[in-house]
């Protein structure tokens, strides 16, 4: 890109962040991805580790999943009031599924990013993406299943970067 | 006027920032970009973009439910 002195690679003394993504449901992806992408824009080296249940978020096709189950907070707005859902009602084959769609269809209607959307903002925006190796060995992930631009390393490589960080974060 | 518009309305948290960032990113310096958004977090928002990347907010304001904001790029 010609102008470009607000950041991004090479831009040796600009602030820097890390985060380290471990997971990989819907609504779990969006605080690392919109951090991601905001501090970029702002001009902030960033570098994403995926490790566990985030590494999946590298795959070039997401299905991303939310869950009620187990999680009490996790109120929907329905008819005019919240409402949380039972485990017991959680547990019920398709209700996984049933949330996820509710929820896409509020992401949609609010007009809050898809996290394909994000992801693609955070790799025109130079975002440095690592998938873990040791993630990609014990779960059987192939690099030719996940979008291009990535890296792979393993906790020295994160380690190296996260020294020098300005910020470092565990999501 | 400004040297260009970017029409923000009914996204959210963080598209009108990047949205901008893009913007501003093929832009020369000196110029500015219009902002018109829907989404009152983008007060704060584009308040701090501002103070962090050097750019300058030369108005800020609210007309009806639109929050339209005018940053010329100086970083």
């Amino acid at each position: 890109m010609a102008n470009e002195s607000q950041g991004g690679a090479g831009a040796s003394n600009a602030k820097s962040m890390s985060i380290i993504v471990t997971k990989g449901s819907l609504d779990w992806a969006y605080p690392p991805f919109i951090l991601a992408t905001t501090a970029a824009a702002m001009g902030v080296d960033v570098t994403m580790f995926f490790t566990f249940y985030g590494l999946p978020l590298l795959l070039k096709k997401l299905d991303l999943q939310v869950t009620p189950l187990g999680n009490p907070a996790m109120k929907m707005p329905m008819m005019g009031m919240h409402m949380g859902m039972p485990n017991i009602v959680g547990m019920i084959p398709g209700v996984d599924a049933a949330a996820s769609r509710m929820m896409k269809n509020l992401i949609k209607k609010k007009g809050v990013a898809s996290i394909e959307e994000l992801r693609e903002a955070a790799v025109e925006s130079d975002v440095k993406m690592i998938a873990c190796q040791m993630t990609m060995d014990l779960f059987e992930y192939d690099l030719k299943d996940m979008i291009g631009g990535i890296q792979l390393g393993g906790a020295a490589t994160y380690m190296e970067g996260a020294l020098k960080a300005d910020i470092n974060l565990y999501i | 006027m400004a040297d260009q518009t970017l029409d923000a309305k009914g996204l959210n948290c963080p598209l009108p920032i990047l949205r901008a960032k893009k913007a501003l990113k093929d832009m020369a310096t000196g110029q500015t970009l219009e902002i018109i958004a829907t989404d009152p977090g983008s007060i704060p928002d584009f308040e701090a973009f501002c103070r962090t990347t050097g750019n300058q907010m030369l108005e800020s304001k609210q007309d009806g439910n639109l929050y339209k904001f005018l940053i010329k790029r100086t970083a």
